[in-house]
């Protein structure tokens, strides 16, 4: 059939066109219409495809539909449909453009068989998404875009030279697996995915960027970027140990951030980061179950993340803040809003009937039948910790707490409708598990409900937000702050700038000092042939030419003796 | 507009209500570990409420090291943008729905 042959980036990437060229209501249903024929026409051919061209020596494989990158062409196009149903009443044609291909492009990349469709897709997808930090139009959404774009560009000039190293030593650019073993090409590779996955010291773009993109920029931005790159991973380095460490550490260490940050679309972010740790964990741990349960929980995170981030995004829309220090009690004005955003958040914290808990569980089951031990530990540690923070930290400040006064209404209504398609999504995958893992790469048999399982986590989860009351009824809990929180951006963002500026001062004043040697030598120089020619000098009494013979007898003399000294 | 309604938080004995359901399944999921086997993968699974004291100690030490780390890394909120020309009028990406 001719429609086996239409990849999936493509009708978005029309779309996105049409965009362009259309406006307000039609616009919409145009685009909404395109997502959803693209995800039927997707759902109806399954997997098995596999798009193959010849590029002077190398085969090209731009479209290749199998298991593991079926399940990301699903989860990204309910994405899309969410996030556009969501943004329905945006009548920016900048945001609505680049969202169509910031999707597209995302498509793209995890359809790609080969490194050089994926290098193409992987720049579009920074230079796409780009638009939807720049749409803000502040001054500070344009400087975290230009850094967050420099970081992404730099992500794909890495791969590409990675890819050059890889198609050098193997002869080939399939996109399969690649593994450290490789050596430089493998880690360079590796490098650029991790730059995209937010690994540790590598993640301030995402927590930078997020926070000044738009209310609807941000649902777009949480859903594709940081996934595409976890599937590139699952892709290229299952089972490659060196991700078990750095998933637990993505883990853990942005829950400390998330309890002391005031902005809830940065602490969103940074739980993004954590829940991001789960999935590289997986991977790392690399058995079936484990790639089951990244994939798995990749699946589901993405709609609930994306639930939470359209949440905040219609508290920031209808208030126009997103401090926890200048927000409370919006439960009273936007109910609705409310329910959905626990709804999120019960399902981020992996409670029993949620989609977290059938996925996340996954990785956790792996990491204790693999003998990582101390992973688990760890990785049981960001449970409890997300909760906390995603959990009850979000829906806390901005719903209930100290009533600030704050009055307003529910959002617009596609608003309301794209937060309750994603909440009715999370109930589903937390109640009937197996319709998602129907879908997953392996078939391991694994359930999730068993008495024991459900125990353990609701004992982890209740005392966890006993934890809370405890501290707040105590005075011990950290109150919202205005202000920010020094993290490694601090290195780019000030320590360099600082250095450039102090290294410049100083070849300045260096600069300056020798120049003020010089001309006061110089000064000297001169004042002591003045003081030689002039009335009572050593030399007053010569006569110009008497002089002047003088110094071509020196320089006969010299030049005498040079040409003695050097004459062979 | 002075809001006078009462909601539903705003009467304490709904808020006690709520913490009182809490401490109460937190007992109960606690006496639960005496009467069911959960079956285990770690050694320290099956310690008497395991789960239970790593998460509540767990999420005080998170809170605690956090507050901690504020002393170190906190600071005010414009620290990166004195020396950019940060239009803050601009600044607000919503909000025009806003009634007191």
């Amino acid at each position: 059939m001719w429609a086996t042959e239409i990849p999936a980036f493509l009708p978005f990437f029309i779309g996105g066109i049409i965009a362009l060229f259309t406006r307000g209501t039609f616009r919409g249903a145009l685009m909404l219409a395109t997502i959803i024929a693209s995800g039927i026409h997707l759902w109806l051919l399954g997997d098995g495809i596999h798009l193959s061209l010849h590029f002077f020596e190398y085969e090209l494989i731009p479209y290749r539909v199998d298991k593991l990158s079926l399940m990301f062409g699903y989860v990204f196009h309910i994405a899309a449909l969410m996030g556009m149903i969501y943004s329905l009443h945006v009548r920016d044609t900048m945001q609505q453009v680049a969202a169509m291909l910031y999707a597209g492009s995302a498509l793209g990349a995890v359809f790609a068989g080969d490194l050089l469709t994926l290098f193409v897709f992987w720049e579009l997808l920074a230079l796409t998404s780009v638009f939807l930090v720049w749409a803000s139009r502040t001054e500070r959404s344009y400087q975290a875009g230009m850094r967050y774009l420099i970081i992404q560009v730099l992500s794909g000039v890495v791969l590409l030279a990675g890819v050059i190293y890889h198609v050098n030593s193997t002869g080939s650019l399939a996109f399969d697996f690649i593994g450290l073993e490789e050596g430089v090409g493998g880690w360079m590779i590796f490098l650029a995915f991790g730059l995209k996955a937010c690994f540790p010291l590598l993640h301030n773009w995402a927590t930078e960027a997020y926070p000044e993109s738009t209310p609807t920029g941000a649902v777009f931005l949480s859903a594709f970027t940081t996934k595409t790159a976890i599937y590139t991973l699952a892709r290229g380095y299952p089972g490659t140990e060196i991700l078990i460490v750095i998933g637990a550490i993505m883990a853990i260490f942005p829950i400390f951030y998330a309890v002391i940050e005031n902005d809830l679309r940065r602490v969103l972010t940074y739980s993004l980061i954590n829940q991001l740790g789960f999935m590289v964990c997986g991977i790392g741990i690399g058995t079936t179950l484990a790639v089951n349960g990244a994939v798995s929980h990749a699946f589901a995170h993405i709609i609930y993340k994306s639930l939470l981030f359209m949440s905040m995004g219609a508290v920031l829309h209808m208030t126009g803040r997103m401090n926890g220090s200048e927000l409370g009690g919006l439960y009273k004005s936007m109910p609705k809003t409310a329910i959905l955003c626990i709804i999120g958040a019960a399902s981020i914290s992996a409670f029993p009937l949620f989609s977290g808990f059938v996925s996340k569980s996954m990785v956790m089951s792996a990491a204790l039948y693999e003998g990582h031990h101390y992973v688990w530990l760890m990785l049981l540690f960001a449970s409890a910790g997300v909760f906390h923070h995603a959990g009850i930290k979000i829906p806390y400040f901005a719903f209930f707490a100290h009533d600030t006064g704050i009055r307003t209404t529910e959002p617009p209504r596609n608003m309301l409708v794209a937060m309750s398609i994603a909440a009715i999504l999370c109930l589903v995958i937390g109640i009937r598990p197996n319709w998602l893992y129907n879908l997953l790469p392996f078939d391991t048999g694994y359930q999730p409900y068993d008495t024991s399982h459900v125990l353990a986590q609701l004992q982890l989860l209740l005392f966890s937000a006993l934890a809370f009351v405890w501290l707040n009824l105590r005075g011990l809990y950290p109150p919202e702050l205005r202000s920010v929180n020094l993290d490694v951006e601090w290195i780019y963002r000030r320590f360099l700038p600082g250095l450039l500026r102090s290294i410049m001062k100083w070849l300045w004043r260096t600069d300056a000092t020798a120049r003020a040697v010089f001309m006061s030598r110089l000064n000297g120089l001169f004042s002591y042939l003045a003081k030689l020619y002039y009335p009572g000098g050593k030399l007053y009494r010569l006569r110009p030419t008497g002089n002047m013979v003088m110094w071509v007898a020196a320089l006969l003399a010299a030049y005498l003796w040079l040409l003695l000294s050097f004459a062979h | 507009m002075a809001d006078k309604k009462n909601y539903f938080f705003d009467k304490p004995r709904n808020v006690a209500i709520v913490l009182y359901s809490l401490y109460f399944s937190c007992a109960l999921l606690l006496l639960l570990d005496f009467i069911i086997h959960r079956h285990t993968l770690h050694p320290w699974e099956g310690l008497l409420g395991f789960y239970a004291v790593y998460g509540f100690v767990g999420c005080v030490a998170l809170v605690l090291v956090s507050t901690w780390m504020r002393s170190v890394l906190m600071r005010e909120e414009e620290y990166y943008h004195r020396n950019e020309s940060v239009d803050e009028v601009e600044d607000h990406q919503g909000g025009n729905n806003v009634g007191h």
